[in-house]
């Protein structure tokens, strides 16, 4: 059947250019900014070579946020898999409420990082001091005023929000493994615990990569929950990679080298996407 | 006989205890992941002592009020916000449907090389991510005009055809071509055969890919921080970011704002709770 080229065009067309005019252009200036000394104030930017980038590498506040993201990614993501994994464990037993339950487990994903971040604000601030001086545990008071707390405190608030996502993808996942395989290894005399470590954990393998990778990318671009628990504070110890990019445009005005700071962003980013990618297009071709 | 009725009633003995124990696990983490929200609905009813004195406990004669409630959605300005929120959300998400799912469908149905590379440069940009974009989008959005409510509806689009193109693309891939042949034939010109032949198919798809649009553009605080500067066009986010910078110190109100901003987040996922966790499986399995 002969297809005219014209509908190709035409119908591609307001995606195209929509997405030409607010993604790419923007990201192929992006590239050239980082080598300005673009300020957003005077006309031009002029050309400094790579001077952005040895700046950022020797900005303590940079170095510092790359640290803190990296290590608060590890921890979230063990943590958020490891609770999520559970609460899908324990949501895919009969028992009554356990559907209620996954509604539960899910709703704080739903609601905005920034509600989050002063939710948990309220909670870390009033609850865990009130909690604090009412039982004589001094460790619950002043959370958000200390680095290392406040280090915790984001990831709980990531654990609280991401595990009920992360249970809902490995409900998807076990509720795939076939119950011919389980009742076939149940007649060998599995017992609930080798199941789980030799039948069920096995085979959710793609739906762990995935679960991972999309926690180990939201860690690396959180930028709402950061906004609105810590602010980065207290001194800029709990800022995280996105909040110091923007605190060097808007903040310090230093455009130019905010643009540096996100190229080496994209970096790390898209290589743990491409990572990802290629991990779970190989997992299924072994499925 | 009788030996396996005690195995039997010894097997539903346990499977019962199982349950029970289940069953209180399950309480106790629900309402350990109930508690923020439910900890601060109760404070969002207590006045400014109420909080000081008694955070933890509920509200008591002394302490209780109402007036927190009016008092915050005066100062988020609601109404108006709400309403920024709601159609900057409604016309950026059914713009996004409908530019994605044309771009899908002709992606599809073309098996030329311009096709799969148009394609992939949607599919790599999903790794871009936004601090990479905001500055130079600031310089394009001022040069064309964009800083404003139009322009932010403009960018949404922009950033959502990536994923809704992966999307419906996907779904598109398992549609047979021949109902669009045979239309064809019969005399259906391109936006016939797409409207009336192909739309009616992807009533699955759209649902999913609107939600997970919705969920995003609603919930947005840094884009619109960005590109909206005038008091009457504020969103729901920027207001209540606002809103604590004013009252930080006065969780009364504060936690009553939040409230009134949670409330209609629940609302919406107990009535369409189905579609989004199906939305949200298909979205991360792509």
């Amino acid at each position: 059947m002969q297809k005219s080229k014209t509908r190709f065009w035409l119908f591609l067309a307001p995606a195209l250019i929509a997405f030409a005019l607010i993604v790419l252009i923007p990201t192929i200036m992006g590239f050239w900014y980082a080598f300005t000394d673009w300020n957003g104030i005077s006309e031009r930017a002029n050309f400094v070579g790579v001077r952005n980038f040895v700046t950022i590498f020797q900005d303590q506040t940079f170095l510092h946020a790359f640290g803190f993201t990296a290590l608060f990614a590890l921890c979230a993501v063990v943590l958020v898999n490891v609770v999520g994994f559970a609460l899908a464990l324990l949501v895919t037993q009969a028992f009554p409420g356990a559907t209620a339950l996954r509604g539960i487990f899910f709703m704080p994903n739903l609601i905005g990082g920034l509600l989050l971040g002063f939710t948990w604000q309220f909670i870390f601030t009033s609850i865990f001091t009130a909690i604090g001086k009412a039982t004589g545990m001094h460790f619950l008071i002043g959370w958000l005023s200390n680095p290392q707390t406040g280090f915790w405190g984001l990831v709980i608030l990531t654990v609280w929000q991401l595990s009920g996502y992360m249970m809902i993808i490995y409900i998807a996942q076990i509720q795939q493994i076939q119950e011919s395989v389980k009742e076939a290894a149940r007649i060998d005399g599995a017992g609930a615990g080798s199941m789980l470590v030799h039948i069920t954990m096995p085979l959710m393998m793609p739906a762990f990569t995935i679960g991972l990778f999309m926690t180990i990318s939201n860690s690396f671009k959180m930028f709402d929950q950061n906004l609105a628990l810590t602010a980065g504070g207290p001194y800029r110890a709990t800022e995280m990679l996105a909040l110091n990019i923007y605190n060097s445009a808007f903040a310090e005005n230093h455009l130019g080298i905010a643009q540096a700071k996100a190229i080496i962003f994209l970096i790390v980013v898209a290589a743990i996407g491409i990572t990802q990618l290629t991990l779970t297009k190989r997992k299924e071709v072994e499925m | 006989m009788e030996n396996t009725q005690t195995v039997k009633t010894g097997m539903h003995r346990k499977n019962v205890t199982k349950k029970v124990v289940f069953v209180i696990v399950g309480i106790l983490l629900g309402l350990l992941f109930l508690f923020p929200i439910v900890i601060l609905l109760l404070n969002s009813f207590k006045n400014q002592r109420g909080i000081f004195m008694n955070v933890l406990g509920f509200p008591d004669a002394k302490t209780f009020t109402p007036n927190n409630y009016p008092q915050a959605f005066k100062f988020l300005d609601y109404t108006t916000s709400f309403m920024n929120s709601l159609v900057i959300t409604i016309v950026s998400t059914a713009l996004i449907l409908l530019v994605s799912s044309m771009a899908a469908w002709v992606l599809v149905r073309y098996k030329t090389k311009a096709s799969s590379v148009i394609f992939l440069l949607f599919a790599a940009a999903m790794l871009i991510p936004f601090q990479c974009v905001m500055l130079p989008l600031m310089s394009v959005g001022s040069a064309l005009h964009m800083i404003n409510r139009v322009g932010l509806v403009i960018m949404y689009v922009g950033f959502g055809t990536s994923m809704s193109i992966i999307m419906f693309h996907g779904f598109i891939k398992n549609v047979p071509e021949e109902l669009e042949e045979a239309a064809t034939i019969d005399g259906c010109n391109s936006i016939q055969l797409f409207f009336i032949i192909v739309v009616p198919l992807l009533k699955t798809i759209m649902i999913t890919v609107a939600i997970l649009n919705v969920m995003w553009i609603w919930n947005d605080y840094l884009l619109p921080s960005l590109v909206i500067n005038k008091a009457g066009w504020q969103t729901l986010p920027l207001k209540t970011y606002l809103f604590f910078g004013q009252f930080s110190k006065r969780w009364d109100l504060a936690s009553a704002g939040l409230m009134l901003c949670i409330i209609p987040i629940v609302v919406f996922y107990l009535a369409c709770q189905k579609y989004i966790v199906k939305g949200v499986t298909d979205g991360a399995i792509k």
